[in-house]
């Protein structure tokens, strides 16, 4: 669900394809149908934006009929836990939890916690800008709390304020009818996909969930993916050979971007930002992001160890490890915010490092105003993208409200070196590391981003050597030698590596993050990476054959943390320690040797045995109980009912995207209630649901991928294989929606949004149905989104009409549900192409709708029966 | 060619000599094509490396003429992907060898209407210049916030957004690099 593997990962579908050859049953639940649905065994169309409702339908079905993993629920979830009596559900309140706040628009989790924690604000990870946390955090207990598991649980499962009950309740209402209802699918298509992953759970067999940006770009999509995973922890598949949910990302190292990230609320390794706030010191952050129990137990070692390594020598015990020189978060400062920054003027210098938010940004067109505000901008890539040109070709010099010469930005292109000629590791979906080797040197002023930063970064600090500036102290004392090699002085990126990997203190390198100190004596530039030069051999450029190896292939690069395979693994044995099957055994408890054995690394203190309990005063590892296979969690439990870590509630609840034609059935809360939007005159949105001017908008909407383009096109517009391939921007229509608009297959349609007007190609296809949804019949469009002005093929970009409208927990923009207007015929020209845009209603103030003149009416209503 | 040799050249001889009946195998062959050799067979070196596009990681055989890139193919030993690649891996020599690949600095000036050339370490320089000269502008010691006015030591007012083909050894520089100047917008692809 929320993918199309076999479009857009086709090589590692050749594995589904193999798995189908052995009898497994591929479902496949999508908008569209699909390379993926006509290779599945069972295709379910649902309307797109609807997938909660879906996957709660799925809930609903395995509760009712009892068919969840009763041990693996008991022991090794949240399910017997009970909650505070002040916590009230989206049931009692209409689609709202407890704790919200209308002000601040925002939740508090005081009531969503375990009865009888401490309701004190707790601490917690994962700090998402707000200066203490609040809704934010992977928590548990207040530090210190000697046992892990919630105070008062019933493993019965029977108390009516149990997790287990809750979740009943919450989800009583997603009937197979009412699902069928919202999503557009029949209740049997509903049944047929519960008793499908019923039928294959168990101690016997595993199923498994594959998901890609079809789930998270949603102003919901968190919740999206913790419905399914309170599936597969009902149905005991997490943890398991063949069970899992698979995040199937779509760049090279899109993993390691967040692992090692390039974001602005997380240091390497997960470790959150320093938030603004009155105390600030390094005991400060190390106490509230220590977890009493688990992988987050020894915060204090990886912070250290990392400072160690930005730092050097510089960073002692008694400047606090240099841990006053990291800049401080104060909220949301993702690069949609820096957006917005620029167009009010205070963001005004700007890299884009192989990205081009031109084109492929939500709402494009804002983000090309924007740059347009800048001072100056650096782009670095292969080709001239638009986000390079946008000052003499953005589409809104044509309509004349750019001028070149008035754009007062300065830039400069920087041409980047490919992947061949330069050598480095990409982390891929699956947590695995693989070293590439340099194979020919760029040529001219090519250069690979680890050259750009580092002299960049040199030449700084040069001309900043003589400042006595307090402001320039973290960065003159940053611990900056690199070995330079070749021609270019390229910086050695294994030098880079063996400096993520870690360091004792006599310059041995690490072989595990277990063997990290709190006392600055290792050094460590990302913790779940230690190990990956483990022995001085860097093992993300192992390369032995598969046919020399079992299944896993463990010899072939390098899989964080600790070359694992399969998270969480002790969740592949019973809480006895013995596999649930021999089927499906994957590790187990060996009395004789006293440790965990089998075909991976065991995810979890290697030698806790079943009969392993905390003594008083354990921490990390040691205080998760022999039974408890989540180590990152204090309770050693996964949880089914988020207490916190999740901003938008403890349970996932279906809501109506942004922009929807419809209202929500379920509740009288339309869309999620905390979702980021940004009312601004620049960044209108469609009216929705029952709203004035929502039948302007009377289409869903969706954006996708196709396997010969990447993304914004910068990788494969440029390529002429590739661009021959697939030379158009089309929108795929159904025959019924053609008739109605006057589409004439091969001919053209305009999109239109309250942001702007594309033009495509019209592919008239019976791949893309109407549904019947609340009783009338909608339409759907599909839009691929690779095209821009520049290149070998070009064309208008999809980006350019979906709205910025942003999940709350991770800032990522809805695309892939909204909602249009489509009409017959090539987009007006020029001046007259704003002209028509304004002739359709728009909000741009909250709840409030400006209604345009009715220049767009001919066949806008609301239509079809 | 000798009359006999001319004979046993003939198509209709080889298919059947060769047990080729349907003519899709050697019988096809001209003497031209006899004598090709794929790219591969003539490289000086191949290096192993992995698709730049989606993330599921394939291998790949980099094979190298003369300093230049002639074919990239799917490596057959990797586990993931068994030498396999799909139409954009397949393509990558053509990513890497485009015509339209940019090889020179380009700069834009202020309000100028036309791109101009710079030197690169002239253009690194002015780099430098604009990072130091925007960071002293913007920069922030401290802020009011609800606790008060407290420490922040940072700049809103430089942001950088990278694609996710960077290595992990970039990233670490990019964010080590940033955070030592006091930028807090670094962000990427995988946000979006």
């Amino acid at each position: 669900m929320g993918s199309n593997m076999a479009e857009n990962h086709p090589v590692a579908y050749q594995w589904v394809m193999e798995a189908r050859e052995r009898g497994a049953q591929v479902i496949h639940v999508d908008p569209r149908f699909t390379r993926t649905s006509a290779t599945a065994t069972k295709w379910v169309q649902i309307r797109a934006g609807t997938d909660i409702a879906f996957l709660g339908g799925i809930v609903n079905y395995i509760l009712e009929n009892g068919r969840e993993f009763r041990e693996y629920v008991v022991e090794y979830t949240n399910a017997p836990a009970i909650i505070t009596d002040e916590y009230r559900d989206t049931e009692d309140l209409g689609g709202f939890f407890s704790g919200w706040d209308e002000a601040s628009r925002s939740y508090g989790n005081e009531t969503w916690r375990y009865d009888g924690a401490d309701p004190s604000p707790m601490h917690g990870h994962r700090e998402m800008g707000a200066p203490t946390d609040q809704a934010t955090g992977f928590g548990g207990h207040s530090a210190g709390a000697p046992c892990c598991d919630p105070p008062h649980m019933d493993p019965t499962l029977e108390d009516p304020r149990c997790v287990f009950q809750i979740l009943k309740r919450h989800f009583s209402r997603y009937t197979p009818e009412r699902v069928a209802e919202i999503c557009g699918c029949s209740p049997d298509d509903l049944r047929f996909v519960a008793r499908a992953l019923c039928d294959n759970s168990g101690r016997e067999r595993t199923a498994s969930f594959v998901y890609s940006v079809g789930w998270t770009q949603h102003t919901v999509g968190v919740q999206y993916i913790r419905t399914a995973a309170i599936i597969q922890l009902l149905l005991g598949n997490i943890g398991r050979p063949g069970g899992g949910i698979m995040a199937l990302r779509g760049h090279a190292s899109i993993q390691g971007s967040t692992d090692i990230p390039t974001l602005f609320d997380i240091l390497p390794g997960y470790l959150p930002m320093p938030a603004a706030q009155a105390r600030h010191d390094l005991r400060t952050y190390i106490e509230s992001q220590t977890a009493p129990g688990g992988i987050w137990g020894t915060v204090d070692a990886y912070i250290v160890s990392l400072l160690k390594a930005y730092w050097g020598d510089r960073a002692t015990a008694e400047n606090d490890f240099c841990f006053d020189y990291l800049p401080r978060i104060s909220g949301d400062h993702s690069a949609y915010q820096a957006t917005l920054g620029m167009m009010d003027g205070s963001v005004k210098g700007y890299f884009l490092l192989g990205e081009n938010p031109a084109v492929g940004s939500a709402h494009s067109r804002l983000h090309r105003l924007a740059l347009a505000h800048l001072d100056w901008l650096v782009v670095r890539d292969l080709v001239e993208i638009e986000s390079a040109t946008f000052w003499r070709d953005a589409p809104e010099i044509e309509t004349g409200e750019l001028r070149t010469g008035d754009i007062p930005t300065e830039v400069f292109f920087m041409p980047a070196a490919s992947h061949v000629e330069k050598a480095g590791s990409f982390t891929n979906t699956q947590r695995l590391l693989q070293w590439r080797d340099q194979a020919v040197e760029p040529k001219g002023d090519a250069r690979s981003e680890l050259w750009f930063m580092y002299h960049l970064g040199r030449i700084i600090r040069e001309k900043l050597a003589n400042s006595t500036d307090p402001r320039d102290r973290g960065l003159l004392e940053l611990a900056w030698e690199y070995p330079l090699t070749g021609a270019t002085e390229e910086p050695d990126g294994e030098a880079v590596l063996r400096e993520i990997n870690g360091r004792q203190a006599d310059g041995t390198l690490l072989s595990a993050s277990a063997q990290l100190k709190a006392d600055g004596s290792t050094t460590c530039g990302c913790w779940i990476y230690c190990g990956c030069y483990a022995d001085g051999v860097n093992r993300t450029a192992r390369r032995k054959p598969h046919w020399e190896q079992g299944l896993e292939g463990r010899e072939w690069g390098w899989a964080w943390p600790q070359n694992r395979r399969i998270l969480y693994n002790r969740a592949s044995a019973d809480p006895q320690g013995k596999p649930w099957s021999e089927r499906k055994k994957l590790m187990w408890w060996d009395e004789a040797s006293q440790r965990w054995v089998g075909d991976d690394e065991i995810d979890f203190a290697p030698d806790h045995g079943p009969d392993y309990r905390p003594p008083d005063g354990a921490r990390a590892l040691a205080a998760i109980d022999g039974r408890r296979p989540f180590i990152a969690h204090p309770d050693g439990r996964a949880w089914i009912f988020a207490p916190r870590g999740v901003v938008d509630g403890p349970l996932p609840t279906h809501f109506e995207p942004e922009e929807s034609p419809f209202a929500n059935l379920l509740y009288p809360q339309r869309a999620n209630p905390p979702r980021q939007r940004f009312f601004r005159p620049a960044n209108p949105y469609n009216p929705s649901g029952d709203s004035p001017g929502a039948d302007a908008y009377p289409f869903v909407m969706t954006t996708y991928r196709l396997t010969e383009h990447h993304t914004a096109g910068g990788m494969s517009r440029f390529v002429p294989h590739l661009s021959e391939l697939q030379p158009e921007m089309f929108c795929e229509v159904s025959p019924e929606l053609a008739a109605l608009r006057a589409l004439e297959h091969g001919g053209w349609a305009t999109i239109v949004t309250s942001r702007s007007a594309i033009e495509a190609r019209v592919l008239v296809t019976e791949r893309i149905r109407p549904l019947d949804v609340q009783g009338k019949t909608v339409h759907q469009v599909g839009l691929p989104y690779h095209w821009g002005r520049n290149g070998i093929v070009t064309g208008d970009s999809a980006n350019d009409v979906v709205p910025l409208a942003l999940d709350p927990n991770v800032h990522i923009e809805e695309v892939k549900a909204a909602s249009c207007d489509i009409r017959p015929g090539r987009r007006p020209r020029g001046p007259a192409l704003r002209r028509l845009v304004e002739s359709y209603p728009r909000i741009t103030r909250d709840g409030d709708v400006t209604q345009a003149p009715q220049e767009h009416a001919p066949g806008t209503r609301s239509e079809g029966r | 060619m000798e009359p006999l040799q001319r004979l046993r050249s003939l198509p209709i001889v080889r298919q059947v000599r060769d047990h080729d009946l349907l003519g899709l195998g050697r019988a096809a062959q001209s003497e031209g094509s006899a004598a090709l050799e794929p790219r591969t067979k003539t490289a000086d070196a191949v290096y192993h490396s992995v698709c730049p596009y989606c993330a599921v990681g394939c291998a790949q055989l980099v094979y190298v003429k003369d300093g230049e890139v002639t074919q990239i193919e799917g490596d057959p030993a990797s586990p993931l992907n068994r030498g396999r690649l799909c139409p954009k891996g397949s393509a990558s020599r053509q990513l890497v060898t485009s015509p339209l690949r940019q090889y020179r600095v380009k700069y834009r000036r202020p309000y100028g209407t036309e791109w101009e050339e710079l030197a690169l370490d002239t253009a690194m320089d002015m780099i430098a210049d604009r990072v130091i000269a925007t960071r002293r502008e913007t920069w922030q010691d401290e802020i009011d916030t609800q606790d008060g006015r407290v420490r922040v030591n940072r700049t809103l007012g430089i942001g950088s957004l990278g694609g996710a083909t960077l290595d992990n050894e970039e990233n670490y520089l990019i964010k080590k690099l940033f955070t030592a100047l006091g930028v807090v917008s670094v962000e990427n692809q995988a946000r979006l």
